[in-house]
């Protein structure tokens, strides 16, 4: 049955020829490729919690009279949006969850993205080949960046009608076309009734559109390319040692990706996100204190807050404060960003290709420089708390803004030469980062002390095996399969390189058991 | 083969790649002969360490996946129960997530533990072509563009005009329907001369209606909640013997009469980032914005002391008519709210 289904496919699609090349891809074992994987698993999450929010989300900012299970505001008159927030979260059984799980994934999916970009960058796997798939990867990065404001926006409550109101005040202030940009986005002058389902229809259509689009692109360039790798037995430019796409990386992923499930289930039962009924609906002429974004829009919230108040003014003209924080930072910020990989080969002359990864110790200027600009990001980030600080330390908050305007020039300062030298001393101590073996002190009888070494625990030292090649004329399919030796199934289209390679009197070990009479 | 074309012809004439597939495949059925591929048997040994499971006792490895598998199984049918019987958010996602932990847990153990070990390697090709490659497929594109094209250059005009026009009629029917032209909307509020000072609710406000140190937000009555027209009034201190509070020295003419019997009104809209500025501190005199910690001075024309905002909240020209309420001698004089390209400095 399934042999004639498949058979039916094959025919059509022509599947065995290049899939069986496939099933024998190598994923590396390292755990920092599994960071990726949490960002792709998180957007299939999202997809599907996503999905089922469409279903009871309104968007629109008709105004009507709240009439729903949640009795603090019933009878306010709130936004559509408002009210179908509240009762998807409250009348809609595992609503709730479904808006949690949809909240926590967006945030792991942007964390899970700047560690991936992080690793990436520290280990210097953008470089030649992999410039292509870092700007799609950063534009991703971007992507998810602008979604997750978007889809935060869209309850209308009042935290985020504010952000949606300071990012008014961000399009406006873009000099030359600012004041049309925003009032193109906007429908008009600020509130307007068009941006709540504007702002939909960009979150659940547009941008996850092109979401999938480059993310395929990522996914497929990584596939052609193949994954890089860090150095170690066995590894080669030439070749990529690993665990194989079939069974064991399918295995393996498939858990991967039911473990993020969990986790993020487990942070939506335990912690609430975004009680959005407990901000109340958005008001124009209210606000609320302590008013933070997410936590990637953090950095962006800092620089507003720590910029001096300067705004440019000449020739009729104006370039606004939020200018300089809001357009000219992100801008700077992400253009350095994509064009890294062209602008460090311009600096290093490196125009190689390299599939060997950097241990970030051994490019020191690199990792300190990736260190103290993601240093800067830090603080701009502990920016975005300084009314929060200044409240829980109890300290003034001007001495706290002062404090954060002169830490973000200091910090970096202080962490590029810092992550220098400790590059520097770990390349001069070769077996820094390995375990080492524990020494056990006795206490003989008579008070004497000696030292002997303690017996070997699991990871003191792993015995590690050459890799063995899977390559086109070792198919590890037969060995999986059990077609080992004689090639019994195939016959037909096989033809033994050397008869004497085909021993049937091979000891059958292992769990890969030959059977005799396999047909 | 009578119905290759020219260019096809070059193609195979000029393609030297070692690696093309049999060309007559095309014409041949699965059967032939010539189509087989050749699966060359392997000669690796099946107890090569590689190929053993990381386990040391599979048995148990195998009980310990499927207890997770199992306990998956015992949360989902609670999840199914929870979802019928409507309990809590807690109940749902603490099934859910149990769930899953147990169905991640038993195949990350059954992948890591119960199959091959290896590790394994692939060989990893260059991508980057022979020159030879690279010259053939160059030559082949631009000998087709030299025939295709560039003997057309009537038709790639009109091409362009027909995509140019495109292009104009997507820009500016579609992008420009998108809303408005900002126009004079960023430069007048819906305050004008004569405008009643009214809360929320409607009620103009009255003198006598705030304590001293006492706050709220007004509109004009054209304009109830309005974003742009929100407007601070404060009672601050009571007034000097002149019946107004005395503006700083460089408002000392123009703003004279603007704040009566210590009543004083700015603009709610913080000329930074456009938030409410919605805290008074009372004892200080200052004005915050939550947004980004701005802070005016209501004694000073609301001049920012802190933060990042630029200039001073515009001020609401006030004066109590014959029955005691409140009204705007005019608009405000200035935009309100942030910065924008043509505002300049007015």
């Amino acid at each position: 049955m399934i042999d004639a289904l498949f058979n039916w496919f094959d025919e059509r699609l022509g599947i065995s020829g290049s899939g069986r090349k496939m099933l024998n891809k190598i994923f590396p074992d390292h755990w920092s490729f599994l960071i990726g994987e949490i960002a792709l698993y998180s957007f299939i999450v999202l997809l599907g919690t996503g999905v089922f929010l469409t279903l009871y989300f309104v968007p629109s900012s008709k105004e009507v009279i709240y009439e729903g299970s949640y009795a603090p505001l019933r009878g306010q008159p709130v936004s559509e949006a408002f009210a179908s927030t509240l009762n998807l979260s409250f009348a809609v059984r595992g609503g709730l969850l479904m808006r949690q799980m949809h909240h926590w994934s967006a945030n792991i999916f942007v964390g899970s993205i700047v560690v991936h970009m992080l690793r990436i960058f520290f280990t210097g796997a953008f470089r030649k080949p992999r410039e292509l798939n870092w700007i799609v990867g950063s534009t991703l990065l971007i992507l998810a960046i602008f979604n997750g404001f978007l889809g935060y926006s869209l309850p209308d409550d009042l935290v985020s009608g504010t952000g949606i109101r300071i990012s008014f005040s961000i399009v406006e202030s873009i000099p030359l076309i600012g004041s049309y940009a925003a009032f193109f986005l906007f429908g008009g002058n600020f509130p307007g009734n068009a941006i709540i389902p504007r702002f939909f229809i960009l979150h659940v259509l547009v941008l996850p559109a092109v979401i999938v689009g480059l993310l395929s692109a990522h996914l497929g360039m990584l596939v052609r390319q193949k994954h890089t790798q860090f150095p170690g037995r066995g590894n080669t430019p030439r070749n990529v040692v690993g665990a194989p796409l079939w069974p064991t990386f399918v295995a393996k992923t498939t858990g991967f990706m039911f473990l993020t499930v969990a986790v993020t289930g487990v942070l939506s039962a335990f912690f609430q996100i975004n009680p959005v009924w407990l901000y109340g609906p958005y008001v124009p002429y209210k606000v609320s204190y302590a008013v933070q974004p997410d936590w990637y829009m953090g950095w962006l919230d800092g620089a507003l807050r720590i910029m001096p108040s300067w705004e440019i003014v000449g020739f009729g003209h104006m370039i606004p404060n939020v200018f300089f924080p809001a357009i000219l930072l992100p801008g700077i910020t992400f253009g350095v960003l994509q064009m890294w990989p062209f602008i460090e080969a311009r600096l290093t002359h490196d125009h190689a290709e390299h599939q060997i990864l950097d241990r970030p110790r051994d490019r020191p200027k690199r990792t300190a420089f990736g260190a103290a600009v993601f240093s800067f990001y830090f603080v701009l980030f502990g920016a975005s708390a300084t009314d929060v600080l200044a409240n829980y330390l109890s300290i003034s908050l001007n001495v706290v803004l002062t404090s954060f305007r002169f830490l973000a020039i200091a910090v970096p300062l202080i962490v590029f030469p810092v992550t220098y030298r400790i590059c520097k001393e770990m390349q001069s101590v070769p077996t820094a980062g390995k375990r080492k073996r524990a020494n056990v002190v006795l206490r003989s009888a008579e008070g004497g002390y000696s030292t002997v070494r303690a017996e070997e625990r699991p990871g003191d030292a792993v015995p590690r095996v050459d890799p063995l090649p899977l390559d086109e004329d070792l198919q590890f399919v037969p060995v999986m399969a059990g077609v080992l030796a004689g090639g019994d199934v195939l016959a037909e289209e096989t033809q033994p390189e050397s008869p004497a390679e085909v021993d049937s009197d091979r000891p059958r070990s292992g769990i890969f058991r030959i059977p005799r009479n396999y047909r | 083969m009578a119905t290759k074309t020219a260019w096809a012809a070059t193609i195979t004439a000029s393609s030297s790649m070692p690696d093309e597939p049999d060309a007559t495949a095309a014409s041949s059925g699965p059967d032939d002969p010539s189509r087989r591929v050749r699966i060359p048997v392997i000669s690796v040994r099946a107890d090569a360490p590689q190929f053993q499971i990381a386990a040391k006792n599979p048995r148990r490895a195998e009980l310990v996946a499927s207890s997770g598998f199992v306990l998956a199984a015992a949360s989902f049918a609670g999840f199914g129960a929870a979802y019928w019987q409507n309990y809590s958010n807690f109940w749902l996602a603490v099934t859910f997530s149990v769930g899953f932990a147990g169905l991640g847990y038993g195949m990350v153990v059954w992948g890591k533990y119960l199959m091959p070990r290896g590790p394994f390697s692939e060989s990893r090709h260059s991508l980057v072509p022979t020159s030879a490659q690279r010259e053939v497929f160059v030559q082949d594109f631009a000998s087709r563009g030299k025939v295709a094209v560039e003997r057309r250059g009537f038709l790639v005009k009109t091409l362009g005009l027909a995509s140019g026009i495109l292009g104009v009629v997507l820009a500016f029917p579609l992008l420009r329907s998108l809303g408005p032209l900002p126009g004079k909307t960023l430069r007048q509020t819906a305050w004008r001369r004569g405008s009643y000072l009214v809360d929320v609710t409607g009620r103009k406000i009255k003198t006598g209606d705030l304590e001293v140190g006492g706050f709220t937000t007004v509109f004009p009555e054209t304009d109830i909640g309005g974003a742009y027209s929100q407007t601070m009034l404060i009672r601050v201190d009571p007034p000097p013997a002149s019946g107004y509070l005395t503006p700083p020295p460089q408002f000392a003419k123009q703003r004279a009469t603007w704040a009566p019997q210590g009543y004083i009104a700015f603009s709610k809209v913080c000329t930074h980032a456009g938030c409410p500025v919605g805290l008074y501190q009372e004892l200080t005199k200052k004005m915050l914005c939550p947004c980004h910690q701005s802070l005016f001075d209501v004694t000073d024309a609301a001049i920012p002391i802190f933060g990042p905002a630029p200039r001073p909240l515009p001020q609401l020209p006030l004066y109590i008519d014959d029955e005691g309420y409140f009204r705007a001698q005019d608009g405000y004089d200035e935009p309100v709210g942030p910065g924008y390209w043509e505002r300049g400095n007015d």
